[in-house]
């Protein structure tokens, strides 16, 4: 990546166990790569806000803790219920956040919005200034759509950049590309796919992908 | 620039339905409105939300007064000359009311 | 003026889009979760318009260079020295102390040299 200003330094190769000295203030997980300046500048600046009473370093480990417990699979319960409960569909259309309250799933501060496929329509959602996203659904973004490439094409030649994840969308279907540039999260609810008649929530959530809530895939059935 | 907007009382000024014009203007500093759309005209899907102006809060203001956020669609046909899909496809973008106007023709 | 900034990409043109993904190492985490606690309605120490603002100035050479994490860590200092949250001086002499806790901790644990394969 960028400036890395530690290169060269020889590092003795045996394994210490040297533990032997006073504990540090906060200590997080050993970096496996090379010690940047940026990952220098995020311990430092922690530290200090550690220091300063702005966060506790309990804080922060449980802001870290949660975090990492935001992940697709939150959504795609969100979808699979949808899928299953008409009503439940409309409330989460109506009220995503209220509405995922009730799968005991928080979907934080920030409002998101469900976008419904339909025949005849497919959401994609992209963030061409950053790259907003239903983090608290999803959890973090994958590269792509943080890239360059995804934010300056999806708006300009969106049937080509889904050609590009292998998606096809009929001529016959619209496509809609929602920015998500302001003060609102998006996330889409893809078509339940033929061939999952009967299928328990759980099973039907597994077919629910990042890419199919971010509109770059549909969901697919396995065939035999 | 002309003026600060109305607006300052929350009363959103477009409905659903109308035909709007993204101001073609390209002031310097944090702006949330996407320069593709700028100058573009679209159609006012649906009131977003009310918030906080972002261009006063990213400078350690507290964006007030609130201001209405709409969801504007436009034809992709509008947006890029010689789009290569369907007529029908659509970009939707939220945008906050200081920066949309009445599209010609539009009386209000 | 039409200026478009460099943030602004939407329509340009650009290559394939590279379908990759990496699991975020803990530094990046910890961007993420700091700027939930700086940006959160208890603190307030910062606003997330404040965050983009400050990636948005880094300028095109930083922009395109810094990966994602890089650059909100970046905003984040400029907009915590900018505020008087934290000062130029302290920042530098923390930052040098933690650089050489970061080397002693890394050749304590052999990771160093392990490079990539750790799980």
């Amino acid at each position: 990546m960028s400036e890395s200003k530690d290169h060269g330094h020889d590092h003795p190769h045996g394994h210490g166990h040297g533990h032997g000295h006073a504990p540090h203030p906060f200590q997080p997980d050993i970096e496996d790569g090379p010690i940047t300046e940026h990952m220098v500048l995020t311990r430092a600046v922690t530290e200090l806000m550690i220091e300063k009473g702005v966060f506790a370093a309990e804080d922060l480990r449980q802001k870290l803790e949660y975090m990492q417990s935001r992940n697709p699979g939150l959504g795609a319960r969100l979808v699979a219920r949808a899928w299953t409960d008409p009503a439940f569909a409309a409330r989460l259309i109506e009220d995503a956040n209220a509405a995922a309250k009730e799968l005991d799933i928080d979907a934080g501060v920030v409002e998101i919005r469900a976008l419904a496929d339909r025949p005849g329509l497919h959401n994609v959602i992209v963030c061409t200034l950053c790259s907003c996203y239903p983090v608290m659904l999803l959890g973090n973004s994958p590269d792509w759509y943080k890239s360059r490439e995804y934010r300056s094409r999806v708006v300009r030649e969106p049937r080509a950049v889904l050609a590009e994840f292998g998606t096809e969308i009929p001529e016959g279907t619209e496509l809609r590309i929602h920015d998500s540039t302001a003060e609102l999260r998006y996330f889409v609810i893809p078509e339940r796919p033929a061939g999952t008649e009967g299928w328990s929530e759980e099973r039907l959530a597994e077919i629910v992908t990042r890419d199919c809530m971010i509109g770059t895939a549909l969901p697919k059935v396995a065939t035999e | 620039m002309t003026a600060a907007p109305a607006s300052t009382d929350h009363t959103p000024r477009f409905a659903p339905g109308d035909r709007v014009r993204v101001r073609a203007a390209f002031p310097p500093g944090h702006i949330r409105t996407p320069y593709f759309v700028r100058g573009r005209e679209g159609r006012v899907e649906s009131l977003a939300a009310i918030h906080p102006n972002p261009e006063g809060r990213a400078y350690g203001g507290d964006g007030a007064p609130k201001r209405p956020v709409y969801r504007i669609a436009f034809r992709q046909a509008d947006l890029w000359e010689g789009y290569a899909g369907p007529p029908g496809d659509t970009t939707v973008v939220d945008i906050f009311e200081h920066w949309l106007e009445p599209a010609e023709g539009d009386a209000r | 003026m039409a200026k478009r900034r460099h943030h602004d990409m939407g329509g340009l043109d650009a290559g394939p889009v590279e379908i990759a993904d990496h699991d975020h190492a803990p530094w990046e985490k910890q961007v993420n979760a700091m700027l939930r606690l700086l940006a959160d309605s208890e603190r307030g120490v910062m606003t997330v318009d404040e965050l983009r603002r400050g990636i948005e100035d880094l300028g095109p050479g930083a922009y395109d260079e810094l990966s994602y994490y890089e650059r909100w860590i970046s905003s984040i200092a400029n907009i915590l020295l900018e505020k008087s949250v934290i000062e130029v001086d302290e920042l530098g002499r923390k930052m040098a102390e933690v650089e050489a806790r970061m080397h002693e901790a890394q050749a304590a644990s052999g990771k160093a040299e392990a490079g990539k394969g750790a799980p």
